[in-house]
């Protein structure tokens, strides 16, 4: 079966609070929402950022919006201490969104 | 009915002013907000306070009172709508603020303004009370010492109605929390009883739409050739169009920048939310997992389906403190074998560190255009080796010394690394951490201070 990436379907902002960031993804058409509800998993997003996740924070949670064919990922200690001690150059995250996008989709 | 005009002028301390000015003059608007303050700036401002107590406010404040405030008094003059500013410049010092506010008007030569400061929110005084009050870092108020700098609640809307209800033109706070500087302007004119919970969710949706301002109108969106938005150069901030049960349409000034419709909402509807059922403001637990946006013109998108329940009983406490220094330098390498090189020198950098016993608590060492957003894993997802590839080491130490030494050892690669780096830059910075804590509602209280200026 042939894939495409996820930022053919949809688009996506990062948020940060504290130590945590949150990732939208929302489907550009509503008939495509099923699918990233079925193949965007909370496994398959974990994996993605693997090595920026800090275990000890707590699993990734994924909230669905249905009306607004969006899904809201959180990500627990991928800030690093957040915003205002981090050593990373994004210390927002704000760029995590724009790596979510790279993933493949059937 | 009765319609509100709530228009957005700024989303951090920095933005640009004059979408400010183009809403002020052209948005036929009842209420101009400017939010203005990151969960870091107050402690900032407060540094800037110790040093001289007439400091502390955004530094932004009379550059933007001076391009809004005529409009604030042609308001008044020709009786139509009424314009008045809300902000939270005041940071740490909004009675300080509210005094710069009235100097302006008396420069611009407006004459009776009524500007109030909010205060209430500096619970410092509290925190030392209870030092065995734990952060959500895990420490104690008290493990802090006199590294602690500031500790401010986030307030509700509460006090910058009562200041409206007193017929102040310009509200002026500390830390209040954003989209209740929104909720505001609507709890004022609508009456809303303080547990109509759902109209309070609605206001507070309102608010969180659009406290970036930028953000809902085309800004932090344009992805050329799969989301492109027209002249980002003079992006239009945003207006809401309010109705007594809260239901709003979102806008902006006809002929500015940028684009409205269902997908900026929605991008800026889910920015920084966890839980979309669970909304925590002072004001309400906002749910906004019912939401949907509906295109009604161009550029106008009606929000529908917020609701809200009971407020939190206690209130978030952004605590300030100083955490040491961060010390970073750069260096760039470029050309055919750049990312071997820069390789090397990242290696010779964090050798050099161990060999000379630089004490620090946390490094990193990463190389812009390959790992340094989203590590080494995600960098290598394209085959392409980059023609420049830019070598940045960053530590956070206990003390500056050490820290100094970290830009040090990044320059000397210029004589003693691996060919071909320049553009080598280092600085030093103090690191002034924030933490959080809840404190009980009763624990704090909102005042007004109201004076006309002369």
């Amino acid at each position: 079966m042939s894939t495409i990436k996820l930022r053919e379907l949809a688009h996506s902002r990062t948020g940060d609070k504290g130590d945590t960031s949150n990732i939208s993804v929302i489907a550009f058409k509503p008939e495509d929402y099923r699918r990233l509800v079925q193949q965007l998993t909370v496994e398959r997003v974990t994996a993605h950022f693997a090595e920026l996740l800090d275990s000890a924070a707590g699993p990734v949670r994924r909230y669905e919006l249905p009306n607004v064919q969006a899904l809201n990922f959180v990500l627990p200690g991928i800030l690093k201490g957040g915003v205002t001690r981090s050593l990373a150059q994004d210390a927002h995250g704000k760029a995590l969104g724009a790596a979510l996008l790279d993933i493949e989709i059937e | 009915m009765t319609t509100l005009r709530i228009g957005s002028g700024a989303g951090y301390s920095g933005d640009r002013i004059e979408p400010a000015v183009e809403l002020a003059d052209k948005g036929d608007l009842d209420f101009l907000v400017f939010e203005c303050l990151a969960e870091r700036t107050i402690a900032l401002a407060q540094q800037a306070r110790l040093a001289d107590p007439d400091a502390g406010f955004d530094p932004l404040l009379s550059e933007r009172m001076r391009r809004v405030l005529p409009f604030v008094a042609r308001g008044r003059e020709i009786g139509q709508r009424r314009l008045r500013i809300i902000s939270n410049m005041g940071a740490a010092n909004p009675l300080s603020a509210a005094q710069e506010v009235r100097r302006v008007a008396a420069e611009l030569g407006l004459h009776g303004l009524k500007v109030a400061a909010l205060t209430g929110d500096d619970v410092l005084a509290a925190l030392h009370a209870d030092p065995q009050a734990l952060l959500d870092n895990g420490a104690t108020v008290a493990s802090l010492g006199d590294r602690l700098i500031s500790a401010n609640a986030y307030l509700g809307a509460e006090g910058i109605v009562e200041a409206l209800n007193a017929d102040a033109d310009v509200v002026i706070t500390g830390r209040v929390a954003d989209p209740s500087l929104f909720l505001a302007p609507q709890l004022f004119t609508f009456g809303w009883a303080q547990d109509d919970w759902t109209r309070i969710g609605r206001g507070t949706l309102i608010g969180h739409l659009l406290e970036c301002a930028g953000q809902i109108t085309g800004g932090y969106f344009a992805d050329p050739g799969v989301k492109d938005v027209p002249d980002l150069a003079r992006l239009g901030f945003p207006l809401a169009e309010v109705d007594a049960e809260g239901r709003a349409v979102i806008s902006k000034v006809a002929g500015s920048g940028g684009r409205i419709d269902p997908a900026t909402c929605t991008e800026q509807m889910i920015y920084e939310v966890h839980d979309p059922k669970a909304y925590l403001t002072p004001d309400v637990t906002a749910d906004f997992s019912n939401v949907s946006f509906t295109a009604v013109g161009t550029n106008q998108v009606r929000a529908d389906g917020a609701e809200g329940r009971a407020r939190p009983d206690t209130l978030k406490v952004s605590v300030g403190y100083l955490d040491g220094w961060i010390g970073e330098g750069q260096m760039s390498y470029g050309g055919p074998g750049a990312l071997a090189r820069a390789r090397l020198a990242r290696e010779v950098v964090l050798e050099r560190l161990k060999l000379t016993g630089v004490v620090v608590d946390e490094v990193r060492a990463e190389l812009i255009g390959v790992d340094s957003l989203h590590g080494a894993t995600l960098g290598s997802r394209t085959a392409a080796e980059p023609w420049e590839v830019r070598l940045r080491v960053a530590a956070r130490c206990a003390d500056k010394s050490d820290a100094i030494r970290i830009g040090n050892e990044v320059e000397t690669l210029y004589t003693n690394g691996p060919y071909g780096g320049g553009g080598a830059t280092k600085g030093v910075r103090q690191v002034v951490a924030v933490a959080s804590l809840l404190l009980p509602r009763d624990a704090v209280k909102p005042h007004v201070h109201l004076e006309d200026a002369s």
